[in-house]
């Protein structure tokens, strides 16, 4: 309930805002940015999709001036979806309050209907239709109706237990309806009724009668429509076709609306409000993964052996998009020589871990900001916001964002949001500049330096470390502890296939530090010796989950199993307010034909001419999650906390976080 | 005679330089080994079976020593031992009941208070020997009645060889022929059983994998395999998730295998197994050897797998021919009955000379390289052992030890020694 009530207020004022300035600037590239990125944490454009209040401001900014309308719902933090998304939502919001308000209020069913619709799973629907509200009408539409109107909405959903059936209606329907939305443009008295024709089939006859009459008002089409809806209820395809049919009749704005659309689709991954992060792109679902791939940069070639559990996760050939990028390079107008250096060097794995990809990413974002002069009858933080949502979707492509560079790029997005308009450009230029510069001293340089203190504080002498893989942090924290002079031993467990554990040991070793080397698979072997347990973490999730590099969790259950502590450290920027519980629904895939190869194995190599083979398929997973009862501790840039304060630290200082 | 000795030591080398691969393998030629010995073995006219005894066990003794590490070969050492007295005392009941039916017409071996007197020691043993061999539970008569101490029969072998001198005219030629023509027969039965154990295993497949099932293994296993194909043949169709069992990859060898037979196969990595484990519906291992105690001596990287399963509620399946099963108990088994390969197979020979100084220092080396190659898995988190004979719960291994062993031949060595 609360996410409804929520988003309705927002969106109508996002809506505003964001409508008009958006369509026009950069239509092609805007699409480009928020629904291609599948990666799962930053799924769509990454300050849209979580980061709500980041997002949100600019297009304010703008929808106030024009509109001229009164924002106060500004303030509220409420979860903000992709701005592209968002301007859908609010369109329909908008169309909806100003249209149906009326009967509406007084009915309550279907208005409340088609909000939890468009909030839910609709976003197609909804891209389809505020694509029209954005002409003039609905800014005109919302100062009036909009205000007054949408709290006796939420009111009235809540009041209502019957719309909770609707969702499920629906979100089989979406599916099927997802795949045509692409090819139609939506009148918008259509869109509303779709979904509650859907969603009827449990109260049907009065509901639809009901609906069915308000319907009639606006078209005859429209309320043959909702009266027929009942009765296919099994049939979502039929409902398909009516849609179809009639987006034809209306068909003369579709093309100027159609470069507007596919940015709404996009921006429709993410209805979800700040407490429940965007929903990532998910590759089962086929009609998203062309349109993605129709907007792609990168041409990756989908692995064709494919684990069954991991449909819904990207997964590519290894190799071949390296030089299709190449060729492509020249017709990438937009893309900024730094952004695509960076980029390469994801692809090709030259560049690895939370903080170094952090780091390279928004010192390209800055070098970008340096290069960037507005382009006439645009304004910068529009224009800069639209061009890095594009860049982030590259980015996407080249390899999933993290979490944390989803955090950063937010608190990006955020500051750009921020920027007084009073500023010069050049002005604005150089503030953003000194933003990133301080985020990367802040959050990642300085937090670093803070947590090797706590950590080795707690490192005694006669100590056994164990760690795993390599973490930079976890590395600082050993080799400042050797410093001190403190007398103990470090294992370092490696696994397959990156091992990333022996450059670790090189550099342990060369400073001098009394090392032994194994396997994971070895690990319950080593751990009677241990003492304590220093992990790295790509993420701490706010259900306490750390999700790391694959094998973490094997580490921690062992040592569990052994009762040894288990210290994370983690820099703060990482926490996010997902929430996980196995490693399954996201996570990344390597490549596969890493896991076949041994290298400097001779003797192994049965897989060398298997891998053709149907039944035989190879998984590289390349993070797990680690259940919050295996973490003894996090150690954090705000100190040293059990995993079951994550979320107070998220919550508490995402704000600070943002603002810095 | 020295045909003999050169086959065991061509064994001892095989042993000793780690050639034998797999517990199977190791069993069925130790158990071939001691075949040759027994039927190469001079018997003498008394207490033959004593000295069948004392030459296994001293062979055995030097298998054993040669690498101590694979179980299997104590266990056939053993189970020849158990065979030897088995049919020795199955023999001498057999003389005993005959003579019994010579001397007193119709007595019972049941009966033993009418025996004891006229044939103290015999009668004794023979009861002894029935129970015994039998292995059946005493009868309520004989609980009842106070029951003769069958504790207390001494070394049934030897007396039985003495009353058997004392007796009259029982041929010996033929006793002798006997005895080692059955003990060899037993071993060779014996074989068999090695052999065959995948069978008997695969059998019960069906029983435990059903449609659609999610299974998870780590490593290689012959009798995994087999496990697996036959549910496959049943028609059963389920998917494997095969860990690819680092740094050996015996997964990848599992993985083909399967993959020729027709199953859907995924290859993870070693550390995919926590993440893995929660979509996986049961655990099916092979092991190196099951202790007295329900716990298992497995591939390195069982133990993760067992906790995973464990705290995911996944069922942990063993698998386990009854010539794995060791009837002594662990003692620090992750430490003691564990064997460090090479270190070569983690890191390249010289990987690490450039960095490593070795001038300084206190001597000690600065970096080690731990390879293991089993792993302990402890009773609590093995939910299930599938043997030849079905299926069996840790807790119960120590009883079918007594099915297979006896009691006097659990320590082989220092009874040696102790003669020595």
């Amino acid at each position: 309930m609360d996410a409804r009530r929520g988003s309705l207020p927002v969106p109508r004022v996002r809506q505003v805002g964001f409508f008009t300035p958006n369509a026009q600037p950069a239509p092609t590239r805007s699409q480009s940015g928020p629904p291609d990125s599948s990666s799962p944490p930053l799924s769509d454009s990454p300050a849209s999709n979580s980061l709500s209040p980041v997002m949100i401001p600019p297009p304010r900014h703008h929808s106030d001036n024009l509109a001229a309308a009164p924002r106060p719902t500004s303030p509220l933090p409420v979860p903000e979806p992709s701005p592209f998304r968002r301007r859908g939502a609010d369109n329909n919001n908008a169309l909806l309050v100003g249209s149906y308000n009326p009967a509406e209020t007084l009915l309550a069913m279907s208005p409340s209907s088609s909000h939890v619709g468009d909030g839910e799973s609709e976003e197609t629907m909804s891209g389809g239709w505020f694509r029209r509200s954005n002409s003039g009408k609905l800014a005109s539409s919302l100062p009036s109706g909009t205000f007054d109107f949408s709290p006796v909405q939420s009111t009235a959903e809540a009041l209502k237990p019957n719309k909770v059936q609707n969702p499920v209606g629906i979100s089989v329907l979406n599916n099927t309806i997802l795949a045509e939305v692409s090819a139609r443009p939506a009148p918008k008295e259509q869109q509303p009724e779709a979904p509650s024709s859907s969603k009827q089939p449990k109260p049907k006859l009065t509901k639809a009668e009901r609906r069915a009459l308000q319907e009639s008002q606006r078209a005859a089409k429209a309320a043959a429509k909702a009266v027929a809806a009942p009765e296919e209820v099994a049939t979502i395809k039929s409902v398909k076709q009516h849609q179809t049919q009639k987006k034809d009749a209306p068909q003369v704005a579709v093309s100027v609306a159609a470069s507007e659309r596919k940015g709404g689709d996009k921006s429709q991954e993410k209805e979800r409000r700040k407490d429940a992060p965007a929903p990532r792109m998910q590759f089962d679902d086929k009609s998203r993964v062309e349109k993605a791939k129709r907007r792609s940069v990168v041409d990756q070639t989908e692995a064709k052996k494919r684990v069954e559990l991991f449909r819904h996760l990207p997964q590519y050939e290894h190799g071949t998009q390296l030089a299709d990028l190449e060729s492509k390079f020249l017709q990438l107008d937009p893309m900024h020589p730094a952004i695509y250096k960076v980029g390469l060097q994801y692809l090709a794995g030259d560049i690895s871990g939370g903080n170094a990809r952090c780091i390279a990413m928004l010192q390209a974002f800055q070098q970008v900001v340096k290069d960037y002069s507005t382009p006439p009858e645009k304004t910068l933080p529009r224009d800069l916001t639209a061009k890095i949502s594009s860049y982030v979707s590259f980015f996407t492509q080249c390899r999933p964002l993290s979490m944390s560079m989803g955090n950063a790029i937010r608190f990006l997005k955020n500051r750009i949001a921020k920027l007084s308009p009073s500023l010069s450009e050049s002005e604005s230029k150089s503030s953003i500049c000194t933003d990133i510069d301080r985020f990367i001293n802040e959050k990642i340089v300085l937090a670093d330096r803070v947590i090797v203190q706590h950590a080795s504080s707690k490192v005694k002498d006669g100590d056994v470390l164990l760690v795993y893989g390599s973490s930079c942090v976890v590395e600082m924290v050993l080799l400042h502890s050797h410093e001190l002079g403190k007398q103990f031993r470090v294992i370092v467990v490696d696994s397959r296939p990156k091992l990333e554990g022996k450059a670790l040991l090189r550099r342990l070793v060369a400073k001098g530090v009394h090392c032994t080397y194994t396997h994971i698979n070895a690990v319950s072997y080593v751990m009677h010796e241990v003492t304590k347990v220093f992990l790295g973490a790509s993420s701490v999730l706010s259900n306490g989950t750390v999700y790391s590099r694959v094998g973490t969790a094997c580490v921690a259950m062992v040592a569990h199993a052994f009762r040894v502590p288990v210290i994370i450290c983690c820099e703060a920027y990482k926490f996010h307010e997902r929430v996980q519980l196995d490693s399954i629904c996201s996570n990344e895939l390597g490549d596969p034909d890493a896991i076949g190869k041994v290298p400097g194995r001779m003797d192994v190599n049965y897989l060398n001419d298997v891998s053709n083979s149907g039944n035989l398929q190879l998984l590289n997973l390349m993070y797990d999650a680690t259940p919050a009862d295996y973490v003894s501790m996090i150690v954090t840039d705000y100190g040293m906390i059990p995993p079951t304060s994550v979320p107070v630290i998220v919550r508490e200082y995402r704000r600070d976080h943002l603002l810095i | 005679m020295p045909d003999v000795q050169a086959l065991v030591n061509d064994f001892l080398n095989k042993l000793k330089k780690r050639k034998i691969e797999g517990s199977q393998a190791t069993a069925k030629q130790t158990a071939e080994l001691l075949r040759s010995v027994i039927s190469q073995q001079r018997v003498p006219y008394t207490n033959q079976a004593g000295a069948l005894i004392d030459s296994v066990r001293a062979i055995g003794e030097q298998l054993i020593a040669a690498n101590p590490i694979e179980l299997a070969v104590g266990n056939i050492v053993r189970r020849v031992l158990h065979i030897i007295r088995e049919e020795d005392l199955s023999l001498t009941t057999a003389a005993v009941t005959e003579l019994n039916l010579s001397t007193i017409s119709d007595d019972d071996d049941d009966d033993g208070g009418g025996n004891q007197d006229d044939h103290p020691v015999l009668s004794a043993a023979a009861v002894a020997a029935a129970a015994r061999s039998s292995l059946r539970p005493p009868s309520l008569q004989m609980l009842l009645e106070g029951a003769p101490e069958f504790v207390a029969v001494p070394r049934s072998s030897s007396s039985g060889g003495d009353s058997e001198g004392k007796s009259k005219s029982m041929d010996r030629n033929s006793r002798t022929r006997k005895l080692k023509h059955d003990v060899i027969e037993a071993v060779n039965e014996l074989i068999q059983d090695i052999t065959t154990c995948h069978e008997l295993i695969a059998e019960q497949a069906v029983e435990h994998i059903h449609q659609n099932e999610v299974i998870l293994t780590l490593g290689s296993s012959k009798t995994v395999l087999e496990f697996l194909c036959a549910a496959k043949e049943k028609k059963r169709s389920f998917r494997v998730f095969v860990a690819e069992g680092a740094p050996r990859y015996q997964g990848h060898l599992l993985a083909k295998e399967l993959a020729a037979r027709g199953l859907q196969t995924t290859v993870i990595t070693d550390s995919a197994v926590f993440a893995m484990i929660s979509r996986v519906n049961m655990v099916i291992v092979g092991s190196h050897a099951v202790m007295a105690n329900g716990g298992v001596i497995a591939p390195v990287g069982m133990n993760m797998v067992a906790l995973a399963a464990q705290k995911h509620a996944v069922p942990f399946v063993v698998l386990a021919g009854i010539h794995k099963l060791c009837p002594l108990y662990p003692h620090n088994p992750e430490v003691l009955l564990n064997e460090l390969r090479s270190p070569s197979e983690l890191l390249d020979f010289g990987e690490f000379s450039d960095c490593l100084d070795f001038g300084s220092g206190d001597g000690s080396p600065l970096l080690h390289v731990v390879n293991p190659t089993f792993d302990y898995v402890p009773p609590k988190v093995v939910s299930l052992f599938i043997t030849d004979t079905g299926g069996h719960n840790p807790s119960y291994m120590y009883r079918l030890i007594a099915d297979y062993y006896s009691a006097d031949d659990l320590v082989v060595q220092r009874r040696h020694s102790a003669v020595n």
